[in-house]
């Protein structure tokens, strides 16, 4: 394992009904090392919330269902509060590698980024259903570049690794699935140093498909104009 | 004058009343006002005068005045129906924002 030199890595874990994978994930990270981690339970019906408390970590509960931005946004406003000096943004479905992080931390430490983009097509690591591989993510890419200025390898990939000064300047306001196009914009708008690595990603559900990246769509279409109307 | 034109032309005025209360009381402001009485107003003269619509038929290459009417009142629907959506956006953000400062307590 990659040694962490950074003073507190903070892990925020976004998670909605997930009470049969969060000790999972959660045990993953204590294998890498990392310690320190949040989970955002964002209003979850099931035991999320409980089984995260049974290892010991922080978890901060939404009254209410608000989003998986809205989740991330909120462990970032705690990470703020308490000092982090990176944050690692990783889902609560057992989807990503823990084994991704010391790496990824390393390649930040040595490359001095602001900013780690998880990306699936790095490496051939990750199965990827054919209609996202060829389709739905290709025409994402396309669609985060209109919107942000940047053709990434990736789109919509939640694995995402700041540093302090990126998640001071870097604030989610769209609560749904629109976050992963307003964080890249706002990577490009501050001139935040940026570049993305190979991460594996396990399909246990389909996860997006064609109409929740409609959604999407309409979500960066109306929060153009929150400010206008 | 035909029943239907006095009983339009009557919801129009009434229109224009609760324009002017809600400009008083603060809900509406002085622009958005100003933009409904105008429209209860033009609403209030095609009533009177039908023809008039004719005229803004042939202004924008359109057949039938009645279908100009249904074309701008279906582009202001349109636009309402987004305007509104833009609104409900800002309100779930709102409430986010509670919801954080709750957990975050």
């Amino acid at each position: 394992m990659a040694p962490l030199v950074s003073d507190m890595v903070l892990v925020i874990i976004p998670a909605y009904n997930e009470e049969k994978k969060i000790g999972r994930v959660i045990r993953g990270l204590f294998e890498q090392g990392l310690e320190d981690i949040v989970v955002v339970d964002d209003g979850s019906t099931d035991q999320t919330a409980a089984q995260a408390r049974k290892l010991g970590v922080k978890v901060l509960r939404h009254e209410i269902n608000r989003g998986q931005g809205a989740a991330l946004e909120t462990g970032s406003a705690y990470a703020r509060r308490i000092g982090a000096d990176v944050v690692i943004h990783f889902d609560g479905d057992d989807q990503f590698n823990p084994e991704d992080i010391p790496k990824a931390i390393s390649f930040m430490e040595r490359k001095n980024l602001d900013v780690v983009f998880g990306s699936r097509f790095l490496d051939r690591r990750s199965q990827i259903p054919w209609l996202k591989r060829k389709i739905i993510l290709p025409f994402s890419r396309w669609i985060n570049f209109v919107f942000t200025g940047c053709l990434l390898s990736d789109a919509h990939n939640g694995f995402r690794i700041f540093s302090q000064k990126a998640l001071k300047m870097i604030h989610i306001t769209h609560d749904r699935m629109a976050h992963n196009t307003e964080i890249v914009r706002q990577v490009k708008k501050f001139h935040l140093r940026y570049e993305e690595f190979p991460v594996e990603v396990k399909y246990h559900t389909y996860g997006q498909g064609v109409g929740g990246g409609l959604m999407i769509l309409k979500d960066l279409i109306i929060g153009l104009f929150t400010r206008l109307i | 004058m035909l029943p239907i034109q006095i009983l339009l032309l009557a919801f129009f005025a009434i229109a224009i009343m609760k324009v002017f209360k809600r400009n008083y009381t603060g809900d509406l402001s002085l622009w958005a006002a100003l933009f409904w009485v105008l429209f209860w107003v033009l609403g209030g003269l095609v009533v009177i005068q039908p023809d008039l619509t004719s005229s803004l038929a042939k202004l924008f290459g359109v057949g039938r005045g009645a279908d100009v009417v249904v074309y701008l009142a279906l582009a202001g629907l349109f636009f309402m129906v987004f305007r509104l959506m833009v609104k409900i956006e800002k309100l779930e953000r709102e409430i986010t924002k509670v919801v954080r400062d709750k957990t975050l307590k």
